[in-house]
């Protein structure tokens, strides 16, 4: 498998229709700092390439002033993915080190970010890196409620991106905010107004891919996730405890381990888990305090796929504790908490 | 290479991972004799058992002589599956009272 440095990251892009990904991108496209970025759209005409456009490469290909390659998406995501490797190898496009992909408003993250993360190939040669999801200030709690794909957008993300916020009141803002924040807790949170907004790098870098951000991504997690519970119990060695947020059927749920867990037992645990729950664990993030490991280990995955587990140098606060976090469909937060629990001990007693 | 990078996949990707994770991580002596061993634990409440194959496999074997080949365990739950011919639900209410009979927690 190819290295990091090898690996051309990939970042999905993705929101409700109407919650200004074009505008966004727009914004994108005109930034130095997508010169070596490829983009993967839905179509040119919405975005209005003319005033920046150097050349065009072929059909479904152009070269912006920024040095980014932007491309329509050709029917199925693998094979459009596939098809932009192949042009850079071939030499036939430049040979751009991130992948910027726009999925459709109505489009459900999971399977999307499934295709590059399972697809054998295609993990070779690609990495995922963050996924930047926005959501509307005006319409966004509404179409939360109404729209299970909405839901799994903000699940999936890494980064919030609240759009339109000089349209809403500023308590609309808030209690958008506050929504999000308990489906995902995870993601950093950012607002756009018209063209204004965070700087390309703060949306597409910074993620735990990358060796050079790794430690300040996680410190991002942990700074916006729940803290989770404490210890209350006597004195068991593996007390964890569960903070359960729903919206819909979305819920992220939170554990803490206050002792170094067992790696055995969770491993045990976590795969068994996967494979039977995989469809519905959108995203799993994690900072472990593992028996026997003198350094603090990144897990994280989406769905059924967890990513290499990485070693931090050091921990990111006084804090080391183990603390998980899940968002899924339809987890049962007590179920989940004592499942966990009952197997960490199994380990620990192993 | 670092004992956690192994257990849970064992595909390119996390034997790659290994090499880097290593540099910060020693490895983990016993750790796939410790795997077997607490899988083992839990897959007998499916009637299955699994054992060491060259020391680069495993296999997994139900009571009627069915057999699985397995590398890691994340291809064993579905091998396991196969075989018991049932899921195997960590969150099913009746495997977790079976694991917390297991190794009872204080209090």
């Amino acid at each position: 498998m190819a290295s990091f440095d090898e690996q051309i990251t990939v970042n999905v892009l993705t929101g409700f229709l109407g919650s200004g990904k074009t505008t966004l991108l727009r914004r994108l496209l005109r930034s130095p700092m997508l010169k070596d970025s490829a983009v993967l759209i839905n179509e040119f005409g919405e975005i209005g390439l003319d005033h920046f456009l150097i050349e065009r490469i072929d059909g479904d290909a152009v070269l912006l002033q920024s040095g980014c390659v932007c491309c329509t998406i050709r029917g199925d995501l693998r094979d459009s993915v596939r098809d932009l490797y192949d042009r850079r190898q071939r030499g036939d496009l430049p040979a751009f080190r991130r992948l910027i992909i726009e999925t459709t408003g109505l489009a459900d993250p999971a399977p999307i970010v499934q295709t590059l993360v399972g697809e054998p190939v295609l993990r070779n040669h690609f990495v995922l890196g963050n996924v930047v999801t926005l959501v509307d200030s005006v319409t966004g709690a509404d179409t939360l409620a109404r729209h299970e794909e909405a839901s799994k957008q903000v699940a999936v993300a890494d980064r919030l991106v609240l759009s339109k916020t000089d349209l809403a009141a500023p308590e609309e803002v808030i209690r958008l905010e506050e929504l999000l924040r308990r489906v995902n807790p995870t993601a950093a949170l950012d607002h756009t107004e018209g063209d204004a907004g965070p700087p390309p790098d703060r949306l597409l870098t910074s993620d735990v891919v990358d060796p050079q951000s790794r430690d300040a991504a996680v410190a991002n997690w942990l700074a916006e996730a729940p803290p989770g519970g404490h210890n209350q119990g006597p004195h068991h060695h593996d007390h964890a405890s569960a903070d359960v947020n729903r919206h819909g059927d979305i819920a992220a749920v939170s554990l803490v381990v206050d002792e170094p867990l067992d790696w055995t037992g969770f491993s045990v645990w976590l795969t068994m888990l996967l494979n039977r729950h995989g469809q519905d664990v959108l995203r799993v993030k994690g900072l472990l305090n593992i028996a026997g490991v003198e350094t603090p280990v990144v897990l994280h995955g989406v769905q059924h796929v967890i990513h290499p587990p990485v070693h931090l140098a050091a921990w990111p606060s006084g804090d080391t504790r183990t603390r998980l976090v899940f968002i899924g469909r339809g987890l049962d937060g007590d179920l989940l908490e004592r499942s966990f629990r009952a197997f960490l001990a199994l380990g620990a007693a192993a | 290479m670092c004992g956690l990078c192994g257990s849970l996949g064992g595909s390119a990707d996390w034997a790659e991972a290994g090499a880097d994770v290593s540099k910060a991580s020693a490895p983990r002596r016993g750790e796939r004799q410790a795997r077997a061993r607490l899988a083992n634990r839990v897959l007998a409440l499916y009637g299955l058992k699994l054992e060491d194959w060259g020391g680069a496999s495993y296999v997994l074997r139900n009571r009627t002589g069915g057999t699985q080949i397995i590398d890691n365990l994340t291809q064993m739950w579905p091998a396991a599956e196969l075989l018991a011919r049932r899921p195997c639900d960590p969150l099913d209410p009746d495997v977790v009272d079976a694991v917390e009979r297991l190794a009872p927690t204080p209090g």
